[in-house]
């Protein structure tokens, strides 16, 4: 008790000492200093943020040029020119780790984490501020890699984005000499930005709450980006020990996946996966806390069952490192490791479900506003759903032996994935718009791009899991050439998939002019224009250097204590005394 | 260094642990998992590969030792850093430190000999992807003993005048967990025959 008064009495408005010397650097800040050279954990936020909006729009145009090339074989794709088979393979390598490495990850955890953790625990910063500039600047080492990579002798890497040697290791395989070791050496360097970051992450949530704050008075997000960066730390290890091991495999000649030296190919998709299947959870627990965060303010409605998302999110996570084998069912495992990971992995299905209908639960009965934030959230129910039931068929060692490698599977990691990653994010970006620029953005506009979204992207991938589910193999560059898969109609859904994905394409564009648009014409918003409790709505809009002018808060409830019966307004946010 | 403004956020401790000590510690979970992957994967091998044992018997057991020894000794001295760091006496720290500094630069030239010896003999990074583990594992460990060796050093600089001190404990826990990989290590890579 006697420490929390001394803390809010130290740090009350401007007497502070931390306070005045930020002050003292204010004015003679010049722009490449406040925007670029940045401590402030909002402004690294935005620069995690721009640099992934960035690169979707490398990842979209990726897959606007190989999708076209499926529909169309052999046409010139407008924009690009004619796909060569090596280009096709560098475009599909390009296009999944940019979504996942460049896009998912600095949007989801890193641009959201660092602008809502120390907002919404109540404090000025993060606990090392220049280690996240650092963070930040080694991500964007890697996205200048990464970018130069395309452009090297033989052209961006082509070995997939799961980089499986012997393709990967090999030039004479891959084709891209150049390409292959400036992919890996990207991918280590931007693990070691996020784990540069997680650390800070975890640390600011652990001592730097605000007083009075307690473990279960931390909003969902918080939970949901701490819990996903601890993930990532202990999952990433074995990556980044196979990056190096791939990296001499490429460039020296060591042969630790090559079995004619002693070593085992089948050894880097466990040490791949062995990341790869809790980094799906690392991007998806994001994006549940962002749904909650969404959905309970505009149910007027606490969360239902707060500890028990908590809980199953920790559950989760913990099962997540028992279930990478199941993308080796057909690489020669024991089938009896087969059968512990069938069960495994569909056990994992039990914990998510129970968020969805916790969100679910916390919708009934609640007086709805469907505003544009929510419908994204609603229909990250909604899609995701689709993508868990379908997980099912590829879980089970049995069905998964036919679909392995289909478009099915495909289908299916794009429903999961679509909806963390682009829905997720827009729900985030939508519901937090205000706070970060003090307007709001048009609501009308913001729907129009919610159904141009939304339904192009059923329309892409139902066909694909039709697709799949009649064999139709992911990796082939010219259907034409397998009459098998050129039966009546089979072309027909790769055309109507690839017209989709380029209408949905379109539609980004109102996004994106929406964005910027309502960023400096919008209509003005206030601190607190969605009446939430969480703290970061009780800074102005938008927050100042040090985020709370009036003294930092200190907490005296849960986030959620909406339509309270003691209480006149439908609202209690986390820092009122009364 | 030290004027830059630290936030509000960095002087609180929810906890009651310092966060610098805190951010370490976080630090070596990551790392634990970075050197379990090596080491997993080589672990795995060596039960795949018995013949391996053959080229295994190459690699300088007597050396590793000393290097263990040495490497120990250097912790001892970390440890006395710490002390002396609790005592608020920032030149003893200092001193101490840079002990800690030698016994880590001689663990670096007792390996360079031992891998100049050991690549004259026609042990190479390819020759075999027993020494590919060999020369991967601990140069990634080699990588880590250098890295502590200067942030050891900035830190020993900063103790001298007094400042930071509760820094000598958080790279003193950083300087363990190097320690301890090699305790894995030299029996995995020079006892295992």
């Amino acid at each position: 008790m006697s420490s929390t008064a001394t803390e809010t009495h130290g740090h009350g408005p401007g007497d502070g000492h931390a306070h005045d010397a930020h002050g003292h650097g204010h004015h003679e800040q010049n722009f490449f200093l406040k925007y670029f050279w940045s401590t402030d954990h909002k402004i690294i936020g935005f620069q995690y943020l721009f640099t992934g909006m960035f690169m979707a729009l490398i990842g979209g145009f990726a897959v606007y040029a190989f999708r076209m090339q499926i529909a169309f074989p052999g046409m010139s794709v407008p924009g690009y020119g004619r796909v060569t088979a090596t280009d096709y393979n560098a475009l599909v390598t390009t296009h999944g780790s940019v979504m996942i490495f460049w896009v998912a990850m600095p949007v989801l955890i890193a641009a959201l984490g660092n602008y809502l953790i120390p907002l919404m625990i109540g404090a000025d910063d993060m606990v090392f501020p220049r280690l996240n500039r650092l963070s930040y600047q080694l991500f964007l080492l890697s996205v200048i890699i990464l970018i130069c990579s395309f452009f090297v002798d033989g052209g961006a890497f082509g070995g997939a984005w799961t980089s499986y040697p012997p393709l990967s290791a090999k030039p004479e395989y891959n084709l891209t000499p150049l390409g292959a070791p400036l992919w890996l050496t990207a991918v280590a360097i931007e693990f070691a930005a996020f784990l540069l970051g997680g650390i800070n992450f975890v640390t600011t949530l652990m001592n730097s709450r605000a007083p009075g704050m307690k473990m279960f008075d931390v909003p969902i997000v918080v939970w949901m980006i701490i819990i996903a960066s601890i993930l990532f730390m202990a999952s990433v290890g074995p990556l980044v020990a196979g990056a190096v091991m791939l990296l001499f495999d490429q460039t020296v000649g060591t042969g630790f996946f090559d079995p004619k030296k002693g070593g085992d190919p089948v050894l880097w998709q466990h040490l791949f996966w062995f990341f790869g299947h809790p980094e799906v959870y690392v991007v998806l627990l994001p994006a549940m806390g962002i749904v909650a965060e969404i959905i309970t303010t505009f149910s007027r409605k606490k969360l239902f069952a707060y500890k028990t998302v908590i809980y199953t999110a920790v559950g989760t996570g913990a099962l997540s490192f028992f279930v990478w084998a199941h993308h080796q069912f057909i690489a020669g495992i024991d089938p009896r490791m087969a059968n512990i990971f069938s069960v495994t992995t569909l056990l994992i299905s039990i914990p998510v479900a129970e968020m969805m209908f916790v969100y679910i639960a916390t919708l009934f009965g609640g007086s709805i506003r469907l505003t544009t934030p929510m419908l994204w959230a609603l229909a990250f129910i909604g899609e995701f759903l689709l993508g868990g039931v379908t997980g099912i068929f590829l879980g089970a060692s049995g069905a998964d032996i036919y679909f392995h490698d289909t478009y099915f599977v495909l289908a299916h990691f794009h429903y999961t994935f679509f909806p963390i990653a682009f829905i997720g994010a827009f729900a985030a970006t939508t519901y937090w718009f205000p706070k970060m620029f003090g307007r709001f953005m048009n609501e009308t506009w913001g729907k129009v791009h919610f159904w141009g979204t939304i339904i192009p992207f059923n329309f892409i991938f139902i066909p694909l899991f039709l697709l799949g589910a009649r064999g139709d193999h992911r990796r082939i560059y010219d259907y034409t050439h397998f009459p098998d898969l050129m039966k009546p109609g089979m072309q027909d859904l790769r055309i109507l998939a690839t017209l989709s994905l380029v209408v949905l394409l379109a539609f980004q564009i109102v996004f994106l002019v929406n964005y910027f648009y309502s960023a400096f014409r919008g209509a003005k918003a206030g601190a607190n224009p969605w009446q939430a409790n969480t703290l970061e709505w009780q800074a102005p809009s938008p927050p100042p250097h040090g985020n709370f002018p009036d003294g930092l808060p200190n907490v005296y409830r849960g986030p959620y204590e909406f339509s309270h019966p003691d209480r006149q307004e439908d609202y209690w946010p986390q820092n009122s005394a009364s | 260094m030290s004027s830059f403004p630290r936030p509000i956020a960095t002087t609180r401790s929810v906890t009651g642990i310092s966060t610098g000590k805190l951010a370490v510690w976080w630090l070596i979970a990551s790392e634990i998992v970075i050197f379990g992957g090596v080491l997993g994967s080589y672990v795995m091998h060596r039960i795949g590969h018995p013949e391996w044992a053959s080229q295994a018997e190459h690699t300088n057991t007597w050396a590793g030792a000393f290097n263990t020894f040495v490497l120990l000794t250097s912790s001892l001295m970390a440890v006395l850093a710490h002390q002396a760091a609790e005592h608020k006496d920032g030149k003893k720290a200092a001193k101490f430190l840079y002990f800690t500094i030698l016994g880590g630069l001689v663990f670096l030239v007792v390996k360079s000999f031992e891998w100049t010896n050991e690549i004259h003999h026609g042990f190479t990074l390819t020759s075999h992807t027993f020494w590919s583990f060999y020369y991967t594992a601990a140069g990634i460990h080699g990588l880590h003993v250098i890295i502590g060796l200067i942030i050891m050093a900035v830190i020993a600089q900063d103790a001298k005048k007094g400042i930071d001190l509760q820094r000598v404990e958080a790279v003193g826990l950083y300087w363990h967990f190097v320690d301890i990989v090699w305790i894995f290590l030299f029996p995995l890579l020079y006892i295992a025959k």
